[in-house]
């Protein structure tokens, strides 16, 4: 797994020309989360990329390549923190869904339990999630929507847009 | 106060752009009046859209300028996809405008409208769609910083209808400074690198430099002739590269890869060290990239860190601007106690090789009885007949692998062929982009008689203009290339490559666009027709050649082998 951290300009089609050149060079996303930053202009993505066949160099120069990336980071390869939320629904009771998942060490909260369905959301780290929901499999009624991994680096290491380069012509 | 239509061809002119290619429609018949009613950029009407590319795209690949070219939405924008992606593949500066839809009618399917944005994502460097008239200045000025920077590269410019009408008037001023959020460009290499690449290259026995197309963009053909001279080893060129080194030059071993010299391939087979200068090596350079260069240290020099152990890893990475790059390391290499006598056997080796298995550069001497004329003979008749200083443009198939093995380059921008793409009707536009550049140069076009089908309307443009082009149609009366790979690698089974008699009388043909159409089908008529066809200047000549359609380009890689590994003609080969 490689989580790559990226700030792209907030123009009209920048998003397509990321995704795009995934399909386009045959890499393969596994998550991808996009929203605006504290800058307008600016949005943030976290992206999720197997380790099988990519050449992760290769996708970090690529993708540094388009003109609408301002920044890309490996937050593998610097010291990082990594979150996901997943809501997650069962036809179950309340007490029934707290059993099933007080095993894992998630941050844990019951949203709804409507019509004896109990929406709950966990918060944590992406296996520990992937582990609950591979212990959910068999349930008969599963509905589950996740945000993809979001991260940043931790310390003075950020994912910052100094370096704005200005063209001037005579 | 300017309209938008108005202030995009003000822009244009504020680039220096004297002349476009393009053609009309609904969409963009704003900026038409624009053009109209001015008189600093000239455009050109093609025939079709692809040759407005292809003509943008030979004009910049001749001049080094940013060819522009203009089309509207829907068809338009479709028809010059393949000029798009052919200048993509070759990193070729190219501003291509489109007309789209008014902005209201975007995404309702309307009367031709056409996702330029969408379709033409993977195949540019960077593209905009204008959301305010206001902005076309500077999205402009942005344009043609992008695609001239760097790694060149074509970028779109799409422009609905309503911004550029002409009742919606703003103050137009053309903006001096322009802001790019990081926006890396390369330009020299550190000083450590530089002095660790002159180690490698005085600690090597046996090396090379292997210049390709990114030499010609960096305009540095005299630093690596220079280079070239402080090393005295052997240097081989790109099929994008022909021309950055001189053809002429003892030192120089030829064209490298699928049909690349024996002498060139073999260098790179045994050196132990391989000096890239902006080539990719791509798949018709390495072969099997596991064979690639296993004893060689290898230097990669690109402005572009992408194309750096993409395919193949090396030891010393320099990104930046070759020209800046090579002349950092000439000083270098000037300032160190070392005598390049030392790789004086190994280029007499190189030398040994070529005159071993070396391309037959004087066939034309060779007289037969059956008055058959080999395409090899055509290219050394017309290199002949223009001294070597013609523009040569070509097409895609046999003609072109011979145009680039027997024209002798000895100069950069003089050869223009789509090598990355492999566009098959590029030829002829592309000749008129350099003609427009250098109405007083010989501009010829080597074709086949399948590719020059592919844009022959452009014979018409031609003539309005008054472009006095050379065609030079090496007829084979066949897909010669897919011919002889069907003869190679398929049993001799023609699928498909012939045309049973449906070919036109070109002569005929280019006489009715008002030009002069010749044929020739003997060998001891040829030198005589080539003369004359270059001796009429004013005039567009279609020179109809009948060449042996039996002939194969030789050397040809084996499938999958290593660089050494090579078919030498159809009864000799480097392999078991
Ligand atoms: C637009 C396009 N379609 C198909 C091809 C595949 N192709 C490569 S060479 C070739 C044959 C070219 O024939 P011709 O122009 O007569 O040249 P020759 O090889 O006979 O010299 C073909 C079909 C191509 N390169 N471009
Ligand atoms: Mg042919």
């Amino acid at each position: 797994m490689n989580h790559i951290a990226l700030l792209l300009e907030n123009q009209p089609g920048a998003l397509s020309r990321v995704i795009g050149l995934f399909s386009q060079r045959g890499y393969n996303i596994d998550s991808l989360s996009v929203a605006p930053t504290q800058d307008e202009t600016l949005s943030r993505l976290t992206m999720t990329i197997g380790d099988e066949g990519a050449d992760i160099n290769q996708i970090l120069k690529q993708l540094y390549k388009l003109v609408d990336v301002v920044m890309v980071q490996n937050l593998s390869e610097a010291d990082s923190l990594t979150l996901e939320l997943a809501i997650i629904k069962l036809k179950k009771s309340k007490t029934e869904v707290e059993s099933l998942i007080n095993p894992f060490s998630l941050e844990k909260e019951i949203l709804d339990d409507k019509d004896n369905y109990t929406v709950f959301k966990v918060l944590g780290n992406t296996e520990v999630i992937e582990e609950l929901l591979s212990s959910l499999k068999e349930e008969k009624f599963l509905e589950v929507t996740r945000s993809g991994t979001l991260g940043m680096t931790k310390g003075d290491e950020s994912l910052a847009t100094n370096d704005q380069t200005t063209i001037s012509y005579k | 106060m300017t309209s938008g239509g108005e202030a995009l061809i003000k822009a244009l002119a504020d680039e220096n752009v004297d002349i476009i290619f393009g053609y009309p429609g609904g969409a963009a018949l704003h900026i038409y009046d624009a053009i109209y009613t001015q008189n600093s950029v000239q455009h050109i009407l093609v025939r079709h859209e692809q040759a407005a590319t292809h003509a943008a795209d030979g004009f910049a690949r001749a001049t080094g300028k940013p060819g522009v070219c203009l089309v509207t939405s829907g068809p338009g924008a479709t028809n010059a996809i393949t000029g798009i992606a052919t200048a993509y593949m070759d990193s070729i500066p190219l501003i291509v405008i489109s007309g789209q839809v008014a902005n209201h009618l975007i995404g309702t399917d309307a009367f031709q409208e056409t996702d330029m944005m969408g379709i033409s994502r993977p195949i540019v460097k960077h593209s905009f769609l204008v959301q305010k008239a206001e902005d076309i200045p500077i999205i402009v000025k942005k344009a043609f910083h992008i695609a001239t920077s760097g790694r060149p590269g074509p970028v779109v410019i799409d422009v609905p209808k309503n911004l550029t009408d002409p009742n919606e008037k703003f103050e137009y001023k053309y903006p001096s400074d322009l802001y790019l959020r990081s926006f890396a460009l390369y330009d020299e290499a550190e000083s450590n690198e530089v002095k660790q690449a002159v180690k490698l290259l005085t600690e090597a026995e046996r090396p090379v430099i292997y210049a390709g197309g990114g030499a010609i963009n960096s305009n540095a053909a005299k630093e690596i002739y220079e280079f070239g001279k402080l090393m005295g080893c052997p240097v081989t060129n790109t099929l994008m590269g022909l021309g950055v080194y001189p053809a002429s030059d003892e030192q120089f071993v030829g064209m490298l890869g699928m049909h690349g010299t024996y002498e060139a391939n073999m260098v790179m087979h045994e050196a132990d060290l391989i000096m890239a200068i902006g080539a990719r090596f791509d798949d018709r350079i390495t072969n099997n990239p596991n064979k690639f260069g296993l004893q060689a240290k290898k230097i990669h020099i690109d402005s572009d860190p992408s194309s750096i152990d993409k395919i193949i890893d090396v030891d010393l990475a320099m990104t930046g601007n070759a020209k800046k790059v090579i002349s950092q390391i000439n000083t270098e290499l000037k300032a160190t106690n070392f005598d390049n006598k030392k790789f004086a056997d190994w280029m007499n080796k190189a030398k040994k090789w070529r005159s071993e298995h070396g391309l037959n550069h004087n066939m034309l001497n060779q007289k037969s009885e059956s008055d058959i004329i080999l395409p090899q003979q055509v290219i050394q008749s017309a290199y002949k007949a223009t001294d070597g200083k013609a523009f040569i443009t070509s097409d895609v198939g046999q003609h072109q692998m011979f145009a680039a093995q027997y024209y002798h380059f000895n100069e950069p921008r003089k050869w223009i062929n789509s090598g990355g793409l492999g566009t098959m009707g590029f030829g002829l536009p592309a000749a008129m982009g350099v003609k427009f550049a250098f109405p007083d140069e010989t501009v010829a076009c080597i074709t086949g008689e399948g590719s020059i089908q592919m844009c022959i309307q452009e014979l018409s443009t031609c003539t309005q203009y008054g472009l006095p082009i050379k065609i030079i149609n090496l007829n084979n009366r066949a897909l010669g290339m897919v011919k002889q790979w069907q003869d190679m690698q398929y049993g001799g089974r023609y699928s498909s490559i012939l045309y049973e008699d449906s070919l036109p009388d070109f002569v005929k043909l280019a006489e009715s666009f008002g030009h002069v159409g010749m044929k020739v089908e003997k060998l001891s008529e040829l030198e005589a027709a080539m003369e004359e066809c270059f001796s009429l200047k004013d005039k567009l000549v279609f020179l109809d050649v009948y060449v042996d359609p039996d002939e194969h380009v030789y050397p040809m890689l084996k499938a999958g082998g290593d660089m050494s590994e090579m078919f030498l003609s159809k009864t000799e080969k480097t392999f078991k």
